[in-house]
C-alpha cells in the first residue's frame, strides 16, 4: 500500500494546530516550524491565543491556535488560510474551521468529540462534520486512546499521558509532510533535558503518530513535500518579534559600550521583552520590574541621566501612563527607547490582539511641542534591526525614541539569519569632550546635528542640572523668556527633523505601477504578499512600506506623488493616511482600514486593491 | 576637604522665612562634612516648592516631574551605583502623587537618601491641603475643613518595611545636619522627615517644636543607646506601659534614670520605634533624631551582585555568544 501513496510537491503550505489552551498546540507548532526551518524552508508563524486567563476546558473561548506558513522560497505572512488543520477537540473544529482552505486536510481527535465535548462546543447534532458541512478530507483518529495505549507501559498517570496528545498530532503532521523525526527528537531531548522520562514519552508518542499515518495512510491519498528552492546560506534561528526586539537592544548596548537598563511593568503583549532581558544578566543587562508603568519609564529616565542605554517596554495603555516621563526625556534631551507593542484599544481593549492604533499617540500623544522619533518594525525578524536603529538614534541624537511593534509581530516568528554585529553601524553617543570641562552647560549643541552633549554623572568638571522646566538655550538655567522658549521648541523639533533616515523603498512595479500600496510597521508581509499576487496576475502594483515614521524619509513626497493611485492600508481608521496628508501637501490617498485585532487577509487586500485599480 | 560653599549654587527663590532655606543650608553643610565630592553626588527632586532645591546644588542634579523623584532616583542609582543620591520631595510630591513610588523605593531598600520636607500644605499651587494636613484642616480646597485623615510619614515608611527613619526640624541646623549625615551613612533607603514651616499658607504648622525653646519643651532627641530623657530640665523620661509608652517624671514615684527606656535604633523589631515616631503633643514629646536605623541588603547592591553571580554561572558574555545559545541550523 505504501508505494501507492502519492507525494504532492508544494511551493508553500500552511498548517494550523488548534486545540484547548491546555493541549500544547503552541509547542507542537513550534516544533513543526523548527523542523521545517531546519531543512531550509522559510517560515512565518502566528500564535493565536485566547484572551481568557483560563477558559473552561473544551469551551469555544478556550481554543488556542498556532499557524505556520512554510515555503520553499520566501514567505511573508503566516498565511490567510491553512492546508492542514489540526483540531484536537470539538471546540477547536468549530472555531478554527473557518481558517481551512476548501482543499484542506483536517485532522481531528475523535476521542474529544464525545457528547459532552460536542455540547461544550455548542454543536446541535452528534455529527459535527455533517453539521458544519465539511467537505474536505478528514483524518478522524482516536488520538487520545492511541496515546494511552502507546504509553500504557510507562507507568505514567492519565493526566501526564494526556499531555502528550499534541505530540501524536505532531507526529501525524510530520508523516503528512515527509519530515525527518530526528530533528523533533533532538528538540524534545534538549527541551526536557532535566526530565528525560518526559522527553522519551513524548518521542514515543511522536513516533506513534508518524507510524499511524504511515501504516494506515490515514484516509488521505497523498502526502506533501515542501522542498527548499531559495537558499541563502548561513546560520539561522527561529525568533519571535519580542525576542528579536530584546536582542536588538542587547546588540545596540554592546555596540555602544553601555549597560542596558530596562525599567518595565508587565503588560500583554510586551511582557516577553522583560522576560527575555531579565535572563541575560551575564551580559550586564539590568532589569527593574517597577511598581507601575510610570515608574517603568521614570526609572529609565533616571538610568539615562546616569549614563545607561535606557529602555522601557510596554503596550498602548502603558504608554498613556508613561507619556509624562517620556516628555521629561524630550525636554532633558536624554536618550531613551520606548517600546510599544501595540494591542487592541482603546482602554484595556483587546489585550492579546493586534492593531496599529497607537501611531498618532506615538507621534503626538504628549503635552506641549514634543517631537519624538518613531520607528515601526515590519516583521518579527525585522524587530532586531528596528530596535537596534531605535537605540542608535536615541543615543546619537539624545532623544527618546518610540519603537512601535504590535502583537502580531511580537508573537509571530520567522527564520532569522544570524546577524554579524561587526557589520552593523557603530553607535557613537555625543559625549562631552575634555575641552568642555568646567565650562559645560547641558544645552550646548553640535551645530550640524543640533544635538546636545552628554555628560555622564561622576565626572569632575561637568556637574549640571537637567529638569522638566524650560531652560535657557545657552546657560541651561530656568527660563520663561518668550523668545527662548520659542527657540528651544524649534531646536528640539529641528534636532529630530535632522535625523538621517533611509529612503523609503518602492518594491514591485516601481516604475509604472497603476497603484501604490502604502503601509507601515507589522503589515509588511501581508501587503507585500498582496502586491506579489497582483503582480503575478498581471496587475501593475507597487509597495512603499514605511518603518521610519518620524522623521519621514526624505523621498516620501516624491514617492507618494509618483503614482496615479495610492492606497494607504493600515490596521486603524486612517492614522497613517491622515499623518501623510498632514506632511505631504495635496496627497489624497485611497484608504484600506481594518480594526479587527487580526492580521490582514491577503485575499481580502487583493480584492480591495483590484477594486481601486479598476 | 569640602566646605558648604562647594555645594552651593545660585540664589534660592523661596519666600523669606521658608523652611526650605534652612534645610538647604543644612544639606550643604552635611554634604561638606560627609566629604563626598560634588561630582559624585546627585540631587533629584519632583515638583513643588521644595523640589526647586536641586537648582541650588553644585552637584549633578535633576528636577523631574511631579511625584516621580523616587522612581527616577531608583533608576539612577541602579545604573550608576557609585553616586551618592539624594531625593528631595515635599509632602504632596512624595506622599500624594508619588506615594506609590515612595513606598516601593522604601520596600526595595534602594540606597538613596529620601528627604521628605513636610509642611503639610501645597505651597506652589498656593494653598491646598496635603496628605499630611490634619483632619478638619481649612485650606483653599477645603474651605469647610477636610474630612479625611492624614498620612503619618513614619507609619507609611514602617509599613513599607523602612529600615531608616529620622526626623528633624528645618530650623534646627545641628539636628538636621546630624540626621542627614546618618541618612547618608545608612546603606539603603533612608527616609528623613523634615518638619518645616510654610510662612504663607500654613504658618505655625510645627510651631511647638520650631524654636529651640519649643523643642526643649516639646521634643525629645533620640540617640541610640541613650535613655530617653527630655524636658527643659531633663526632668522627664519615657517608659513602657502595657502595649504603649508613658511619660514619667524622674524622681517621682522612685523613678530614676535606670528605669527609663534606652533607645535602640538598631532593633529589627520596629514596634517601639513606631511608637516613638508617632508620639504627638500635648501628652507626648515629638521624637527627633534617628528613630530607626537597621541594616539590610540594599537593592542596588543585590542587583549588581546578581549580575556578577549570573555572569559567573553562564557561559555567554557577549551578543555573539548569546546567539549561539539558541537552536541554530545552517543552510549551506
Amino acid at each position: 500500500m505504501a508505494n501507492e501513496m502519492k507525494v504532492k510537491e508544494l511551493d508553500q503550505v500552511v498548517v494550523r494546530f488548534s486545540g484547548d489552551s491546555g493541549d500544547g498546540m503552541q509547542l507542537a507548532g513550534n516544533i513543526f516550524s523548527t523542523i521545517s526551518a531546519t531543512v531550509g524552508n522559510d517560515i512565518s508563524t502566528f500564535p493565536d491565543y485566547p484572551a481568557d486567563i483560563r477558559a473552561p476546558q473544551g469551551s469555544l473561548t478556550g481554543v488556542s491556535g498556532f499557524q505556520v506558513h512554510i515555503g520553499a522560497g520566501k514567505v511573508f505572512t503566516p498565511g490567510d488560510q491553512c492546508d492542514v488543520l489540526v483540531a484536537m477537540n470539538a471546540a477547536a473544529l468549530k472555531t478554527q474551521y473557518k481558517f481551512a482552505k476548501s482543499t484542506a486536510c483536517i485532522i481531528i481527535d475523535t476521542d474529544s468529540f464525545k457528547k459532552s465535548d460536542l455540547e461544550k462546543a455548542a454543536f446541535q447534532t452528534e455529527d459535527p462534520i455533517a453539521e458544519m458541512g465539511i467537505k474536505q478530507d478528514v483524518i478522524a483518529a482516536p488520538i487520545t486512546q492511541m496515546v494511552k495505549d502507546c504509553l500504557a507501559d510507562t507507568g505514567m498517570d492519565n493526566k501526564a499521558m494526556l499531555k502528550c496528545r499534541n505530540m501524536f498530532a505532531l507526529g501525524l503532521v510530520c508523516w503528512l509532510f515527509n519530515r525527518d523525526l530526528a530533528i523533533a527528537e533532538n528538540y524534545l531531548r534538549e527541551k526536557f533535558a532535566k526530565k528525560p522520562a518526559i522527553a522519551e514519552a513524548n518521542i514515543k508518542v511522536i513516533r506513534a503518530g508518524y507510524d499511524y499515518g504511515h501504516n494506515t495512510h490515514a484516509s488521505v491519498d497523498h502526502t506533501y513535500k515542501v522542498e527548499t528552492t531559495v537558499k541563502v546560506p548561513g546560520k539561522y534561528m527561529d525568533i519571535s518579534g519580542n525576542k528579536a526586539t530584546a536582542y536588538g537592544l542587547i546588540a545596540a548596548a554592546e555596540k555602544a559600550g553601555l549597560r542596558l537598563f530596562l525599567g518595565s511593568y508587565p503588560i500583554t503583549p510586551a511582557t516577553d521583552i522583560l522576560h527575555e532581558l531579565a535572563k541575560h544578566k551575564s551580559l550586564g543587562v539590568t532589569t527593574v520590574q517597577c511598581e507601575d508603568e510610570i515608574a517603568g519609564c521614570a526609572t529609565s529616565v533616571g538610568a539615562a541621566f546616569a549614563g545607561a542605554l535606557a529602555v522601557t517596554s510596554t503596550s498602548g495603555p502603558g504608554v498613556c501612563l508613561k507619556s509624562e516621563a517620556m516628555n521629561l526625556a524630550v525636554i532633558t534631551e536624554l536618550p531613551l527607547v520606548v517600546v510599544n507593542v501595540q494591542r487592541g484599544g482603546p482602554s484595556t481593549g483587546l489585550p492579546t490582539k493586534s492593531e496599529q492604533t497607537d501611531l498618532l499617540q506615538a507621534l503626538f500623544g504628549r503635552n506641549g511641542e514634543s517631537p519624538m522619533p518613531v520607528i515601526a518594525a515590519a516583521s518579527p525578524t525585522q524587530c532586531f534591526d528596528a530596535a537596534y536603529d531605535a537605540c542608535k538614534i536615541a543615543l546619537e541624537h539624545m532623544t527618546p525614541v518610540v519603537l512601535l511593534t504590535d502583537a502580531f509581530v511580537a508573537n509571530g516568528s520567522g527564520a532569522w539569519k544570524l546577524p554579524d554585529l561587526a557589520s552593523y553601524p557603530a553607535i557613537n553617543p555625543p559625549y562631552v569632550t575634555p575641552e568642555m570641562k568646567d565650562n559645560y552647560t547641558p544645552y550646548q549643541r553640535n551645530p550640524e546635528t543640533g544635538v546636545r552633549y552628554w555628560a555622564i554623572p561622576g565626572q569632575e568638571g561637568y556637574t549640571h542640572i537637567l529638569g522638566g522646566l524650560e531652560k535657557d538655550s545657552k546657560t541651561g538655567a530656568i527660563s520663561t523668556a518668550p523668545d527662548n522658549h520659542d527657540l528651544m521648541c524649534r531646536l528640539r523639533a529641528e534636532k529630530v527633523e535632522r535625523i538621517p533616515v533611509p529612503d523609503v523603498k518602492v518594491e514591485g512595479c516601481a516604475d509604472d505601477a497603476d497603484l501604490l500600496i502604502v503601509g507601515f510597521g507589522g503589515t509588511y508581509g501581508h501587503l507585500y504578499s498582496a502586491m506579489q499576487e497582483m503582480n503575478q496576475s498581471g496587475k501593475k502594483v507597487a509597495l512603499a512600506h514605511f518603518t521610519h515614521l518620524n522623521p519621514l524619509p526624505k523621498n516620501t513626497a516624491e514617492v507618494l506623488k509618483k503614482y496615479p493611485k495610492v492606497v494607504v492600508a493600515e490596521q486603524n481608521l486612517g492614522q497613517f493616511a491622515g499623518y501623510l496628508r498632514m506632511k505631504v501637501d495635496g496627497f489624497v490617498p485611497y484608504q484600506y482600514n481594518e480594526v479587527k485585532g487580526q492580521p490582514f487577509v491577503v485575499a481580502e487586500l487583493v480584492k480591495a486593491f483590484e477594486e481601486i485599480i479598476k | 576637604m569640602y566646605s558648604a560653599k562647594d555645594f552651593k549654587k545660585g540664589q534660592p527663590r523661596w519666600c523669606p522665612g521658608c523652611g526650605d532655606h534652612f534645610f538647604l543650608a543644612s544639606l550643604h553643610k552635611a554634604m561638606a562634612e560627609l566629604g563626598i565630592a560634588p561630582h559624585e553626588t546627585a540631587v533629584i527632586s519632583g515638583i513643588g516648592c521644595s523640589s526647586r532645591l536641586p537648582y541650588y546644588m553644585n552637584t549633578y542634579a535633576m528636577q523631574t516631574i511631579h511625584g516621580r523623584a523616587a522612581a527616577i532616583s531608583t533608576g539612577f542609582k541602579v545604573a550608576n551605583p557609585n553616586m551618592s543620591v539624594w531625593q528631595i520631595s515635599g509632602d504632596g510630591d512624595g506622599l500624594a502623587i508619588g506615594g506609590n513610588h515612595f513606598i516601593h523605593a522604601v520596600r526595595r531598600n534602594i540606597d538613596i537618601n529620601m528627604i521628605l520636607l513636610n509642611n503639610r500644605i501645597y505651597g506652589l499651587t498656593k494653598g491646598q491641603y496635603s496628605p499630611t494636613s490634619p483632619r478638619g484642616f481649612v485650606s483653599k480646597s477645603s474651605p469647610y475643613g477636610t474630612v479625611e485623615d492624614p498620612f503619618r510619614p513614619a507609619e507609611l515608611c514602617f509599613g513599607a518595611r523602612g529600615r531608616f527613619f529620622a526626623r528633624a526640624v528645618a530650623t534646627d541646623a545641628a539636628g538636621t545636619v546630624e540626621v542627614l549625615k546618618a541618612a547618608a551613612n545608612h546603606k539603603g533607603a533612608s527616609v528623613c522627615e523634615i518638619l518645616q514651616n510654610c510662612v504663607i499658607f500654613n504658618d505655625g504648622t510645627h510651631e511647638s517644636v520650631y524654636t529651640s525653646a519649643g523643642r526643649a519643651k516639646n521634643a525629645i532627641y533620640l540617640e541610640h543607646g541613650k535613655p530617653m530623657i527630655f524636658g527643659e530640665n531633663k526632668e522627664f523620661g519615657l517608659m513602657q506601659e502595657g502595649f504603649g509608652l508613658k511619660v514619667v517624671k524622674l524622681g517621682e514615684n522612685g523613678i530614676t534614670e535606670k528605669d527609663i527606656l534606652v533607645h535602640d535604633a538598631h532593633c529589627q523589631d520596629n514596634t517601639l520605634q513606631m511608637k516613638l515616631a508617632l508620639m504627638e503633643g500635648p501628652d507626648f514629646p515629638i521624637a527627633l533624631g534617628v528613630i530607626r536605623d537597621v541594616e539590610a541588603p540594599t537593592y542596588n547592591e543585590a542587583v549588581h551582585e546578581q549580575l556578577d553571580e549570573v555572569a559567573g554561572m553562564k557561559k555567554y558574555h557577549n551578543f555573539q555568544e548569546l546567539l549561539m545559545t539558541n537552536d541554530i541550523w545552517e543552510v549551506k
